[in-house]
C-alpha cells in the first residue's frame, strides 16, 4: 500500500489509541485501571525471553511471553492479596515493580541480542514505524505495526462485542455474576489475557508506560459526560483519535516523541472536558433548584409496588 | 572465584571512594523510602508512591530546559514540584470527578510520565550541550551520583527523619483514624498534606539512584515485608528502614560485580526477595511457620488419641498396669502410615508413655494427659449444648476437633463459666482428679 | 423435589482468615415461608447467605437447594445483595441492571432473547418503575435503586430469594411496598430469606424468624421464637470463648 510515512503514523498512533481505549474501558468499569499499568510494565521480561527463545520478532512468542506475564501478574497479585498477608494494592507495586526490575535487567545483559532497548521500552517509537514493513511476495503491504494493531483492534472488538454480557456483568456486580452463574474469575482473566495482548502489539508503537495513559484516558473522559455504555465507548473512540491525530501533530511542532505528546494532549482534553463538564453541571443545578424550588416536582416512579 | 572475592573485598572495605559514595546514596535512600513507605502502605495507598515518582520527570526537564544545564539541586526542586502537583491532581480527580482513585493514579502517572518524555525528547534532539545524564532519571544510576549529590541526598533523609519523629503521633493518628483524629480538631488535610510532601521528597531524591519507574518499589515493597514480622509501627517503620537500606547495600554490590548491570532494578530484586523470605519465615504468620504450626497439630492428635484411647481403656479396667501391643493402638484411631511410629516414640520421650519391647503403657503423666483430654472434649461438649444450644448428636465432632486445642487458660475460663459441671450431655462424667494434682504440682 | 427442603444447611462452619464466622450451622428451610434473618452485627448474617450461594470456602458442613448442590440448582435461587455492594456510578440503565437478572440463561455468545427482555420489564414494572427503564442507576433515590436490585431478582424467576437487607436506609414508602412485595411472594409459594435489622418490624414482615450469632439460635415461627429470651441469648455475648477456641483452632488446621 502506497501511503506517505506521515499518514502511516498516524493511522498507527490512531489504532493504537483505539484499541487501548476500548480494552481500557472494561479497566476503568472494574475499578482496575492500576492493574493496566501494573500489566503494561510486567510484560517487559515476557518479551525479552520471547526475543532470546525464538530469536526473532516474530508476533507470536511475543504474544505468548506478553500473556503469560500479564496473566502471571494478575494471578500473582490475586494469590498475594488471598494470602491476607497484605493489602491488595501494595500486592500489585511489588509483583510489577519485581518483574519489570527483572526485564530491565534482561535487556541490559541481553543488550546486544535483542532489538529493545530501554528508550523503546518506555516510550516506543511511532516514528520507525513506516519504515518496518511486512510484504508478501513482492507486494508491500504497509508497515508491520500497522498490522499487528489492526489485529489487536479486531480482537478488542470481537472481544467486547461477543461477551458484552457477561463482561458488563461482571464488572458491575460479581456477586450476581457468581449468583446466575457467570464466572467471574474466567471473564477477569480473560479480561487481563486481551489487556495482555493489546499493551504488546502497542508496545514498539508508545512503550510501557504510555500505553497507560491510552488504557485509561478515553474511557475516563468518557466517563466524565456519559452515563450510558454506547455513549461511553463512542466518546472513548473519538477521545483516542483525536489524541492520536493531535499528539502526532504536537510532537511534529515540539520535535519530541509522538507517544509522549500523546498523552499530553489525551491529558488536555480530560481536563478540558471535566471542567466544561462540571460547569454545566452545576449551571443545570442552579437551573433546577430554583425549577424545583417554584414548583413542587415529583419524581416518577415513587409510586407504590404493584402487585 | 578470585576475582568475585578480591571485587567483593573491595566493595566490602569500603576503601574506593566511589563505592563509599554509591553505597551512601543507595543506602541512604533505602532508608528514607522504607521507613515513609509504612505509613503509604498502612494508607492503603502504596500505588500513590508509584504515580509521585513518575510525576517528578517533566519536573527534571523542565528544570534543565530553564536553566540550561545539569545541576542535582535544581532539578531535584523541579521534579518535586511535579511530583507534588500530580498528588495534588490525583486528590482533584477523585474528589470533583467520579472517577476512582485507580484511574485518577493511572492517569496522573502516564500523562505526568508522557510528558515528561516529550520534554527530555525534545531536549535530546535540541542539540543542548550537557543533556547526556538526564535520562539517567528515568531508571536510575547511581554510579553517576556525585559527592554533592550524596549530601543533598543526606540532608534531604534526615530532613524526613526529624520530621517523621516530631510529627509521630499525628502521622500516627492521621494515618489509624482520621475519623477520630478529625474529632480530635486535628487539621487532617494538612497533616496529610505534610506526608504527600514527605513522600514527594523520599521520590525526588531517590531519581538518580533507582529512577523514577522503580522507586515506587522502596516505597512499597520493604514496608510490605516489615509488615510480617510485627504488628507495631514503630517496629515496623525500624524494619522497612533496614530492609530498605540493606536492599540500597546489596542491590549496589550486585551492579558493583557487574558493572554493565544498573543498580536501581538490582535493588528491586533484593528487597523483592527480602519481602519473599518475610512472607515464608516471618514468625506468626510467615507461611513456612505455619505450615510448621499446622503439621505440629497434626502430630498433636495423633499423640492425643493415643493418650485419649488408652487413658479409657484404663478407665474401663479400673487401672492402667497393662501393657498394650503395638497393633491393638493401631487400631486405636485411623493412622498415616508412619505416624503411629513418630507419636509413639515422641510420647516415651516425652515422659507419657513407658516402652516395653513394642508393649506401651501410660506413666502418671500420660494418665493425667489422658484425662485432660477427655475432660477438655466433655467440657466442650456442655459448652456447646448449654451454650450454642446444639442437640446433642452435634457435639462430638466438634469437640474432637477442640479438644487438641484449648489452652490451659481457656479451660480455666471454660470451667469458671460453666460452673464446673461434672457430666456432660451424654451423662459421661468429666474427669477432674489429676486436673487437682496438675494445679497442686504447679503450685509447690 | 416436593420432599426435599428449599434450603438445607448441614453443620456449616465458616472462617475467615481465621476468624470463626459460622459455626455449626445446622438447618432446614420451610417452603414458602417469609423468614427474617436476624443477629447482631458481625454475626455472620451475610456470610451465611454467601455460603449458601458457594461464594466462600467452607470449613465444614454443605448446602443443598432441594436436596442437590447449589452449582446444579442455581435457577432456583434469586439473590439481592446489599445496595452498597456496586458501584451505582456504572454507565448502565435501570432495564439494563434488571436484564442481569436473566443473564443465567445468556447464550454463550450474543444478547438476550426476547422473552427474556420481556421477563425483565415485567419484573420492573411489578416494582413499580417500568416509568425510570432508560434511567441511569446513579439517578435513583436509594429506595429506588434497592426496588432495582429486587426486580433484577424477580427476573430471575427463582423460588427462592435470598435478600441481604432488602429494608438498609430505604424511605418509609419503599419499605412499604417491599413488604407487598414479600406478601405477593408468599402468596405465588417462594420462599424467602431476608436479613434484617429492625427488630420492631420482625413480627409484622415476617412469619418465620432465624436467630443468628456465630451459631444458630434459634428457627421457627415468630409467634413462637421471636421472645425476649430468645433475643437475650442471640445479642447476649458469652461467646468470647467460642471466638477464642474457634481462632486457635482454624489457626492449626489451615494454612
Amino acid at each position: 500500500m502506497n501511503l506517505s510515512p506521515d499518514t502511516w503514523i498516524m493511522l498507527v498512533a490512531i489504532i493504537a489509541a483505539v484499541s487501548c481505549g476500548l480494552v481500557g474501558t472494561w479497566l476503568v468499569l472494574r475499578q482496575n485501571a492500576m492493574l493496566g499499568d501494573a500489566i503494561s510494565h510486567s510484560v517487559l521480561p515476557g518479551l525479552v525471553l520471547a526475543f532470546l527463545i525464538s530469536q526473532s520478532r516474530d508476533v507470536l512468542p511475543m504474544v505468548i511471553g506478553a500473556g503469560v506475564m500479564g496473566l502471571g501478574t494478575a494471578w500473582l497479585t490475586e494469590m498475594l492479596g488471598r494470602t491476607g498477608r497484605l493489602y491488595r494494592d501494595a500486592a500489585l507495586g511489588i509483583v510489577f515493580t519485581l518483574l519489570f526490575a527483572i526485564g530491565v535487567i534482561l535487556v541490559s545483559i541481553y543488550t546486544g541480542q535483542i532489538d529493545l532497548d530501554q528508550d523503546c521500552v518506555l516510550y516506543g517509537e511511532i516514528a520507525y514505524a513506516p519504515w518496518d514493513r511486512i510484504a508478501v511476495g513482492s507486494t508491500d503491504l504497509g508497515p508491520r505495526s500497522f498490522w499487528i494493531l489492526s489485529g489487536a483492534l479486531l480482537v478488542v472488538v470481537l472481544f467486547s462485542a461477543l461477551f458484552y454480557h457477561q463482561l458488563m456483568v461482571t464488572s458491575f456486580d460479581p456477586a450476581l455474576a457468581r449468583a446466575v452463574g457467570v464466572n467471574e474469575r474466567f471473564w477477569h482473566y480473560a479480561l487481563m489475557t486481551v489487556v495482555s495482548l493489546v499493551i504488546v502489539a502497542a508496545f514498539e508503537s508508545v512503550g510501557a508506560i504510555l500505553v497507560v495513559a491510552m488504557l485509561i484516558l478515553p474511557s475516563a473522559t468518557g466517563k466524565l459526560i456519559s452515563h450510558r455504555m454506547r455513549p461511553l465507548v463512542v466518546t472513548a473512540i473519538v477521545v483516542a483519535i483525536v489524541t492520536a491525530i493531535g499528539g502526532v501533530e504536537l510532537a511534529d511542532r515540539v520535535d519530541g516523541s509522538i507517544a509522549g505528546a500523546m498523552t499530553v494532549v489525551g491529558g488536555v482534553i480530560f481536563v478540558l472536558v471535566a471542567i466544561t463538564s462540571r460547569l454545566i453541571q452545576r449551571h443545570r443545578q442552579r437551573h433546577e433548584y430554583e425549577a424545583a424550588t417554584t414548583t413542587q416536582l415529583q419524581a416518577p416512579g415513587d409510586s407504590a409496588i404493584r402487585g | 572465584m578470585v576475582e568475585w572475592w578480591d571485587l567483593t573485598y573491595r566493595f566490602f572495605s569500603f576503601s574506593d571512594a566511589a563505592v563509599r559514595l554509591v553505597v551512601a546514596g543507595t543506602m541512604l535512600l533505602g532508608a528514607a523510602a522504607g521507613g515513609l513507605g509504612t505509613f503509604v502502605y498502612l494508607q492503603k495507598r502504596s500505588l500513590v508512591g508509584d504515580a509521585l515518582a513518575h510525576a517528578a520527570l517533566p519536573g527534571v526537564g523542565l528544570a534543565f530546559l530553564i536553566l540550561g544545564e545539569k545541576q542535582f539541586l535544581p532539578l531535584v526542586v523541579g521534579a518535586a514540584v511535579t511530583a507534588w502537583l500530580g498528588g495534588l491532581a490525583v486528590d482533584a480527580v477523585t474528589r470533583y470527578t467520579r472517577l476512582k482513585l485507580d484511574a485518577a493514579l493511572g492517569m496522573v502517572l502516564s500523562v505526568f510520565f508522557g510528558f515528561g518524555i516529550l520534554i527530555l525528547t525534545h531536549i535530546q534532539k535540541g542539540g543542548y550541550a550537557d543533556q547526556s545524564g538526564l535520562a539517567h532519571f528515568i531508571f536510575g544510576k547511581a554510579a553517576a551520583m556525585s559527592p554533592g549529590d550524596v549530601t543533598a541526598i543526606g540532608v534531604i533523609t534526615l530532613l524526613l527523619a526529624v520530621t517523621l519523629m516530631v510529627g509521630f503521633r499525628h502521622f500516627k493518628l492521621v494515618v489509624f483514624d482520621p475519623g477520630f483524629a478529625a474529632s480530635l480538631g486535628l487539621p487532617i488535610r494538612i497533616w496529610q498534606f505534610a506526608l504527600t510532601t514527605l513522600v514527594v521528597m523520599a521520590v525526588t531524591i531517590g531519581l538518580q539512584a533507582v529512577g523514577v519507574v522503580l522507586i515506587a518499589a522502596l516505597l512499597i515493597t520493604p514496608a510490605a515485608a516489615a509488615r510480617q514480622w510485627t504488628d507495631r509501627l514503630a517496629p515496623m517503620i525500624g524494619l522497612a528502614t533496614a530492609f530498605g537500606s540493606l536492599s540500597g547495600l546489596l542491590g549496589a554490590y550486585i551492579s558493583f560485580l557487574a558493572p554493565a548491570l544498573p543498580t536501581g532494578p538490582w535493588v528491586v530484586v533484593v528487597v523483592s526477595s527480602i519481602f519473599a523470605v518475610s512472607l515464608l519465615l516471618a514468625p506468626n504468620r510467615g507461611i513456612v511457620w505455619r505450615l510448621l504450626e499446622f503439621w505440629g497439630h497434626r502430630r498433636k492428635v495423633s499423640r492425643d488419641h493415643i493418650l485419649k484411647a488408652l487413658y479409657r481403656h484404663g478407665m474401663d479396667r479400673g487401672n492402667w498396669t497393662d501393657y498394650y501391643p503395638r497393633r491393638a493402638i493401631a487400631e486405636l484411631w485411623s493412622f498415616r502410615p508412619g505416624e503411629l511410629r513418630s507419636a509413639l516414640g515422641q510420647l516415651v520421650a516425652n515422659g507419657s508413655l513407658e516402652r516395653s519391647g513394642d508393649m506401651f503403657r501410660l506413666t502418671s503423666a500420660g494418665i493425667a494427659s489422658g484425662e485432660r483430654i477427655t475432660r477438655l472434649h466433655r467440657l466442650w461438649e456442655v459448652y456447646l449444648s448449654r451454650y450454642l444450644d446444639l442437640p446433642s448428636d452435634h457435639l462430638h465432632r466438634d469437640a474432637e476437633a477442640m479438644e487438641h486445642v484449648i489452652s490451659p487458660e481457656l479451660e480455666a475460663q471454660l470451667t469458671d463459666l460453666l460452673e464446673h459441671p461434672t457430666h456432660d450431655p451424654h451423662a459421661q462424667p468429666i474427669p477432674y482428679e489429676r486436673a487437682k494434682g496438675e494445679a497442686k504440682d504447679q503450685a509447690s | 423435589m416436593a420432599s426435599s427442603p428449599p434450603i438445607e444447611v448441614h453443620d456449616l462452619t465458616v472462617a475467615y482468615r481465621q476468624k470463626p464466622v459460622l459455626w455449626n450451622v445446622d438447618f432446614s428451610l420451610p417452603e414458602g415461608e417469609l423468614i427474617g434473618l436476624v443477629g447482631p452485627n458481625g454475626a455472620g448474617k451475610s456470610t451465611l447467605l454467601k455460603a449458601i450461594m458457594g461464594f466462600l470456602p467452607l470449613l465444614s458442613g454443605y448446602v443443598r437447594v432441594y436436596g442437590k448442590p447449589f452449582e446444579q440448582q442455581r435457577q432456583f435461587i434469586g439473590y439481592v445483595p446489599q445496595r452498597e455492594s456496586v458501584d451505582w456510578d456504572f454507565p448502565v440503565s435501570v432495564l439494563d441492571v434488571v436484564n442481569m437478572g436473566r443473564f443465567g440463561h445468556l447464550p454463550l455468545i450474543g444478547g438476550l432473547k426476547r422473552t427474556d427482555k420481556e421477563r425483565a420489564r415485567a419484573a420492573l414494572d411489578q416494582v413499580g418503575l417500568a416509568d425510570l427503564a432508560g434511567r441511569q442507576i446513579s439517578q435513583l433515590s436509594g429506595g429506588q435503586q434497592q426496588r432495582v436490585f429486587l426486580a433484577r431478582a424477580l427476573a430471575q424467576d427463582a423460588t427462592i430469594y435470598l435478600m441481604d437487607e432488602p429494608f438498609a436506609g430505604v424511605d418509609a414508602r419503599t419499605e412499604r411496598a417491599i413488604v407487598d412485595l414479600l406478601k405477593q411472594l408468599k402468596a405465588d409459594g417462594k420462599t424467602v430469606l431476608a436479613v434484617h435489622h429492625d427488630l420492631h418490624t420482625v413480627q409484622e414482615y415476617f412469619d418465620w424468624v432465624m436467630l443468628l450469632n456465630l451459631r444458630l439460635v434459634r428457627l421457627g415461627p415468630t409467634t413462637e421464637i421471636f421472645t425476649e429470651e430468645n433475643l437475650r441469648v442471640t445479642y447476649g455475648g458469652k461467646l468470647a470463648i467460642l471466638a477464642e477456641a474457634a481462632e486457635s483452632l482454624t489457626r492449626r488446621t489451615e494454612v
